[in-house]
């Protein structure tokens, strides 16, 4: 138990609000009227529907079907009756809608036959299989199927298995509550893990404003004679960052554009993740529920037990919100956003509802110039220089916020939290990161375009010249006939027959030559015309990149509303 | 912006206290002042205020800016402030006027108004003062001034004639001058002793307002608003350059006590080359952007013509920091093993 800990820079302390909704036990959330199911839920392909409208499905049934290595099965939360398998919103800054499967509940929550696996005579390939079609994926984050985190890397011996436990969002208590309730499911979660992993050490990490919770994983660890070190980091903001974790408890820095730890050595889970794989492990239950926190401007917070496709107005009510609240928060109130239709469904990575209010969260200042005091520099996990990034995403100078190292930007909010001109930055440096994205796009649309038109002027050209080669050919048969006819027209006129055909001879020697020469120019103009071609359709071409300029604005401002590109926020999101 | 974006929490700052807070850890140092120097400047820092708010205002109504919000932001109190404590205390009214017009309409606005400015508004006033006007910009009350306040306010309003007795020098000014003077006759030992505009270590009363500024100073890093880089390396370099002299030729070159304390050294470290808009913000730059400032001050001001050689030693090195800036990037998290 002897971690030493390190520190990571900068970083904030906003008021952790955790009280709120830690006193209570976790409760079991009624059955919803009606479960809508995002089958998109976590990084990785698109599971096929395999359910249709009408069928009775029973909880825990496969109703999305795993679509590729990194993708992950989604169950039936309950029993009942598919209404349609459609498009709905889905709890999404973009308010976008995917397809969904929507059920009814019958009420009588009847589980599919299910039961553990005999994992001792599972290969850790099965294993991963197992957890794909389970639909465990990472409930912490941006939902990156678990299996896909388990293949070790052969290359680089896997030193440290980090369990992120720290819940450094204010207002967040979801894994708190896991933890004191529920340690012992989540410690043999991370056994599995580690048997798949073989790591040097386990060490699970718990901001140090949660004692109950590190109480009862210390006391389950050593229930289970397991030798993982609960280790109590010190609360500040985003601790719970896994490049933060990782600094913390391991001194190793991974760059924030640096995707995989797993190069580094280090693997790391959050504490629901693991708990999630056991009981899909240990049970043979997919994964069909999760803790999820309501809290913020309501009367009675607390954790509840909630099932994936619940839809969150329904289940905010539980928690009583004030009739002042103006909306819902999904995630932590530094990281979250305001989910843009509040019927939209909890899925896997909701851990938190926050009713919003003016009350609890005044309305921002009006943004000033930046006063370059540097506070936001001070502020930064990532060491980077918000402020420049913010003058150069300002000024769409993005070649130059690359070279600000925008992409090591893990958009924690710390920058925006500080600075005393209220500038958005985050937003900035997200507009920023999309326009670099859909510019990228723009370019290799492009380069697939100008591929695609030489190949069609290529095959245009050569067409064109088949063509005047069997125009010529034609040509010079039909002088050759002509010769032949007018040589025998001489014979048979029986005229001076050495002369004329004599004449004639080298005429129709000459024809099959000129006309050869008369398609070769035909050729010649006919590429001519092609480059010409060529040219206007580049002209045209500038059409082309305005569309995509539309295109891509139009997706810039959704990427403002914060719609990250799941794969670069993956694993660096603060659980 | 569609959504109010995250983050929903925020830390409860604002331009406006940055500024408040920067005039708070002021008032140490104007108390010192007009308590041990002479009430008159408190009259100046009302007439810089005042010109600086009525400039400001109608800068932003000729920009079309929301003039409430920026008013409020209190960025130019701070530079009016700044321009009445570096100028003489019973400088004629116009003098701080013109001053602060200049530092308001031509340092900030002109150049894109609040964090847009090259070069610090106060300093620039000075400089510009100092060179149309270096008569009036040099003549520093001897000793206290002991006259009644209403005769102070009569002089700086041009009611009263400026009489002789006015027209004394700084501390720094005058120990150069009669150095200069003296031609090696004259040591410092000397000088600090016989004349009465010497304080225990450097020019009376007026060390202590530099004590006064060196406590608010430290109160602002405290506070965090600035951070001990350019500060300390401001400080370090002119004691180690005053240093080395005295030790060569104690007769001839000051202590370093005597440069801490006199002069613009405190005010300069702790409130002008700290103003992040117009310096450096890098750590690395921070602590070259203070090193070298305190260089050219000192060279300045004990080898060159003016007074003293805060105001240009900043002014030159806001003309570099944007390049120290970019030569410093700090490397970022993560990125020790690779080259940045
Ligand atoms: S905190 Fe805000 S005002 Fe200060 S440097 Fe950063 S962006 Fe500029
Ligand atoms: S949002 Fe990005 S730039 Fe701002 S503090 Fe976090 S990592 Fe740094």
């Amino acid at each position: 138990m002897l971690n030493k800990l390190f520190k990571f820079y900068g970083g904030v302390k906003p008021p952790s609000n955790k009280t709120l909704s830690n006193a209570l036990p976790i409760v079991q959330a009624p059955l919803p009227s009606r479960l809508v199911v995002p089958l998109h839920q976590s990084i990785g392909g698109m599971p096929r529907p395999v359910v249709q409208a009408g069928e009775r499905v029973l909880k825990g049934q496969l109703i999305g079907q795993a679509d590729g290595w990194l993708s992950a099965a989604v169950h039936a939360p309950t029993s009942g009756t598919v209404l349609e398998v459609a498009m709905h919103v889905r709890p999404h800054v973009s308010g976008l809608d995917s397809l969904c499967v929507v059920i009814e509940p019958d009420g009588q929550d009847e589980w599919i036959a299910h039961g553990p696996p005999d994992i001792a005579t599972m290969s850790p390939a099965d294993i991963c299989n197992y957890l794909q079609q389970h639909g465990v994926v990472g409930l912490g984050g941006a939902g990156f199927p678990t299996h896909g985190k388990l293949t070790a890397t052969p290359a680089v011996p896997m030193a440290e298995l980090i369990i992120n436990a720290a819940e450094c969002e204010p207002y967040i208590t979801c894994d708190d509550l896991l933890m004191r309730e529920r340690a012992d499911d989540i410690v043999r979660g991370i056994a599995v893990f580690r048997d798949m992993l073989k790591p040097q050490s386990v060490i699970i990490g718990v901001e140090d404003n949660k004692p109950e919770a590190i109480a009862a994983m210390r006391a389950a660890v050593d229930a289970q004679n397991e030798a993982f070190s609960v280790v109590a980091v010190p609360t500040l903001y985003p601790a719970g960052g896994a490049k933060q974790l990782i600094r913390v408890l391991t001194g190793k820095e991974v760059p924030g554009s640096m995707r995989s730890t797993a190069d580094m050595g280090v693997q790391v889970f959050n504490v629901g993740t693991a708990y999630a794989a056991w009981r899909a492990i240990g049970h043979g239950e997919p994964l069909i529920s999760r803790i999820v926190t309501l809290t913020g401007n309501v009367r009675q917070a607390h954790n509840v037990e909630a099932l994936i496709g619940t839809p969150m107005n329904e289940l905010l009510q539980l928690a009583q919100p004030h009739p002042d609240t103006d909306g819902i928060i999904m995630g932590g109130p530094m990281m979250g956003f305001l989910v843009p239709n509040e019927s939209a469904p909890i899925v896997k990575t909701s851990n938190c509802l926050i009713a919003h209010s003016e009350r609890l969260f005044p309305p921002k200042a009006p943004e000033m110039p930046c006063i370059r005091c540097g506070a936001c520099a001070r502020a930064c996990p990532h060491e980077l220089q918000p402020f420049e990034l913010y003058w150069h995403a300002r000024a769409k100078d993005f070649g130059k916020t690359q070279q600000y190292n925008i992409f090591d930007c893990i958009e924690c909010g710390c920058c925006s939290f500080v600075c005393p001109s209220r500038i958005p930055l985050v937003q900035y440096f997200r507009f920023a990161k999309s326009e670099i994205w859909a510019r990228e796009r723009e370019k290799k649309a492009a380069d697939e375009a100008k591929t695609r038109f030489e190949f069609k002027q290529f095959r245009e050209e050569r067409e064109k010249a088949e063509k005047a080669e069997k125009l010529a050919k034609a040509a010079a048969a039909q002088a050759a006939k002509k010769a032949a006819e007018a040589a025998a027209a001489a014979a048979a006129a029986g005229d001076a027959p050495d002369a004329p055909p004599a004449d004639k001879a080298p005429d129709v020697a000459v024809d099959p030559a000129q006309a050869a020469k008369k398609a070769a120019i035909e050729a010649a103009m006919a590429r001519a015309k092609a480059q010409r071609e060529a040219a206007q359709v580049k002209n045209t071409d500038d059409l082309t990149p305005e569309q995509a300029k539309a295109m891509a604005d139009i997706e810039a401002r959704r990427q403002q509303a914060g719609i990250a590109e799941p794969a670069t926020t993956t694993e660096t999101k603060p659980e | 912006m569609m959504f109010a974006p995250a983050p929903f929490l925020l830390k409860d700052a604002s331009v406006s206290q940055v500024m408040t807070q920067v005039c708070l850890a002021l008032i140490p140092g104007i108390a010192a002042y007009a308590w041990l120097v002479g009430p008159a400047i408190l009259v100046q820092l009302v007439i810089a205020s005042l010109t600086a708010v009525a400039a400001e205002a109608a800068m932003l109504k000729l920009r079309g800016k929301p003039l409430a919000m920026f008013l409020s932001d209190g960025s130019a109190i701070v530079t009016a402030w700044l321009i009445a404590l570096t100028f003489p205390p019973l400088a004629p009214w116009w003098l701080v006027v013109t001053g602060t017009l200049f530092a308001i309409v031509i340092a900030k606005h002109l150049y894109g108004g609040l964090g847009q400015n090259p070069f610090n508004p106060a300093m620039v006033a000075f400089a510009a003062c100092i060179v149309s006007f270096p008569a009036l910009m040099s003549q520093w009350p001897s000793v206290g001034l002991q006259m009644p306040l209403l005769d102070q306010l009569n002089v700086i309003l041009g009611l009263a004639p400026r009489v002789d007795a006015l027209s004394g020098a700084t501390p720094l000014d005058a120990m150069k001058t009669a150095l200069k003077l003296g031609e090696g006759q004259i040591d410092i030992a000397h000088l600090l002793a016989n004349q009465d505009i010497y304080g225990n270590f450097a020019g009376r009363g007026w060390e202590w307002v530099a004590t006064g500024y060196l406590l608010g100073g430290l109160w602002l890093w405290r506070r965090k608003l600035v951070t001990w880089h350019a500060p300390v390396a401001f400080l370090a370099a002119m004691v180690l350059v005053s240093g080395a002299l005295w030790l060569y030729q104690p007769a001839s070159f000051a202590s370093p006590v005597f440069h801490l304390l006199s002069g613009g050294t405190m005010l300069g470290a702790f409130f002008i080359i700290t103003d992040p808009v117009s310096g450096c913000t890098t750590p690395r730059g921070k602590l070259i952007f203070g090193f070298s400032a305190g260089l050219l001050a000192y060279i300045i001001r004990v080898f060159g013509g003016y007074p003293d050689g805060v105001a240009f030693a900043v002014l030159l090195m806001n003309l570099s920091a944007p390049l120290i800036d970019q030569l410093t990037q700090p490397r970022i998290f993560g990125m020790k093993g690779r080259q940045s």
